[in-house]
């Protein structure tokens, strides 16, 4: 089991089992989390599934591509060091406990 | 025409479950006049069909679409995404270098459009577009009574994307003819298609002198594009191609696509009220009126060996044609999918395609939608059809010739 934890921007926490889909984000997806707009489909193209990586998570991320790096400047939110795009994570059960900080607003 | 085909001699030895053929015609006037019957045969007659008429194979049903928008290696758009097979047929034009290409080239090229039309860019023509939008619904308010096709869901996206492509203001009325032609060529070569391309001289050389970069004005698309060839992303002769590019697949996938929401909520009167209730809805209610209608409704891919789709063969060289209309109402992954529910997750659906073709302008055409459907959500209270609903006819998009509508302000 993978779990996953997203803060809501108004504090409330959403404890996921990420279970067997392949991205972050269509865990997200399958849980129904709202502020996972994903409007592309996880296709790296429109930077609406954003999150803030928690907590000591971010180093332990896998790097991000040049890709996510551009897209990541126009996500609709700032852009904070701590910024990714849940499309381009994969869930491994390396990333159970990983806490994930919703943006206020994705487009 | 043999209507046997090679799939029956060949297929049903190598799978016990033979491919059914169907006789439905996708490209004609009856079917595009109401598709739903025949697209919901398409899906329920197998995973993988095979259409007499064309001797293609089809695929209508969501997990299939999508499993073949996702293999681009062995469902190939370089021998063209058309009907026409380019390792067998001169193209009537020279193939688009991202539509009509597979890596590494398409890599390369799709990268260009990436940069050239990404969200940071988009952020920024934010304002101007919102702003043209207001305006005009402002006109249109103040008219009452107009043809939402042409006073809208055309002149609106005119009214914006051809300055931030850069183009000149002469010759634009070209611009729409030869989107028409792009989409009737994919085709089949029906009466459609023939008459397009018979008629596709002028709109041609207006769009290749359109491309060239002097044409282009500083600070558009198209001088972006033309400037990655400075920094050698792209070859100099490369540049004009792919402008034409944003020329071919910019506006009338817009204009159908506005149209679709517009006659969504003028059928749907009750999602034009939850709308109004709350207009952060605009960019949801554009994005299900793309995967209600799906203004481009099909696109095919080619195979570059034998293969299977779901457990059904499919020799090399094959035509596949994805319903992307069909898998969008595929009631395996939509529930209730022939409701249009502004406030449905939208997320997956192939409107705009999938996997590395997924189209690139779908930023510009998700922000052109969202303001304009803001801009009613704020200023209207009712839409209501004041006139014959008339149908615009091409092979591969789907959309209105005329929309009368009556507006009242709220």
């Amino acid at each position: 089991m993978t779990t996953i934890t997203f803060i809501h921007p108004d504090g409330r926490r959403e404890r996921i089992d990420a279970g067997a889909a392949e991205t972050v984000m269509l865990a997200a997806a399958s849980h129904g989390v709202a502020g996972i707009l994903a409007e592309c489909g996880g296709n790296a193209m429109c930077a609406t599934c954003h999150v803030y990586v928690e907590g000591g998570w971010p180093d332990r991320l896998p790097v991000m591509t040049s890709e996510e790096d551009a897209l990541l400047d126009g996500a609709a939110a700032e852009r904070l060091p701590n910024s990714r795009l849940s499309c381009q994570m994969r869930v491994t059960p390396e990333l159970d406990g990983l806490e994930l900080r919703l943006p206020d607003r994705q487009t | 025409m043999n209507p046997q085909g090679f799939s029956e001699s060949t297929n049903a030895l190598k799978h016990p479950a033979a491919i059914p053929h169907l006789d439905v015609d996708p490209f004609a006037i009856d079917f595009f006049k109401d598709p739903y019957p025949d697209q919901e045969r398409l899906r329920e007659a197998a995973p993988v069909v095979y259409l007499d008429k064309w001797n293609v194979f089809g695929v209508a049903r969501y997990a299939e679409v999508h499993a073949v928008l996702n293999d681009p290696l062995t469902f190939c758009s370089g021998r063209g995404v058309g009907l026409s097979d380019f390792a067998k047929e001169k193209p009537w034009r020279p193939p688009s270098l991202i539509l009509e290409a597979d890596p590494p080239m398409h890599t390369r090229t799709r990268a260009v459009l990436s940069k050239v039309l990404s969200p940071a860019v988009i952020k920024q023509i934010r304002d101007r577009f919102a702003a043209a939008a207001e305006a005009k619904i402002d006109e249109l308010l103040q008219r009452g009574t107009f043809d939402a096709v042409a006073d809208l869901a055309e002149a609106y996206p005119l009214s914006v994307f051809p300055d931030a492509v850069g183009l000149r203001r002469e010759g634009r009325e070209h611009l729409l003819p030869y989107a028409a032609v792009a989409f009737n060529a994919f085709g089949p070569p029906n009466e459609l298609r023939q008459t397009a391309i018979e008629g596709s001289a002028p709109h041609q050389a207006y769009v290749a002198e359109q491309c060239q970069r002097n044409n282009l004005a500083p600070g558009g698309f198209g001088a972006c594009v033309h400037a990655l060839a400075d920094t050698g992303e792209i070859t100099v002769t490369e540049g004009p191609l792919l402008v034409r590019s944003l020329l071919s697949a910019g506006l009338d996938t817009t204009v159908n696509g506005i149209g679709a929401a517009i006659y969504c909520l003028a059928r749907f009167p009750e999602e034009l009220v939850r709308l109004r209730r709350d207009p952060t809805f605009a960019r949801n209610a554009f994005e299900e009126a793309v995967r209600f209608e799906s203004p481009v409704q099909t696109f095919f891919r080619t195979t570059t060996r034998d293969t299977e789709i779901s457990g059904y063969h499919i020799d090399e060289g094959q035509k596949v044609l994805m319903f992307l209309g069909a898998a969008n109402r595929d009631p395996r992954r939509w529930e209730d999918p022939d409701r249009y529910d502004i406030t449905r997750k939208t997320s997956g659906h192939v409107g705009f395609g999938a996997g590395i073709h997924m189209c690139a302008g779908q930023l510009v055409a998700r922000l052109e939608g969202e303001v304009v459907l803001a801009a009613i959500a704020r200023k209207v209270e009712a839409i209501e059809i004041a006139g014959p609903v008339k149908r615009r006819y091409n092979n591969t998009l789907r959309g209105l010739e005329s929309l009368p509508v009556t507006i009242r302000p709220v």
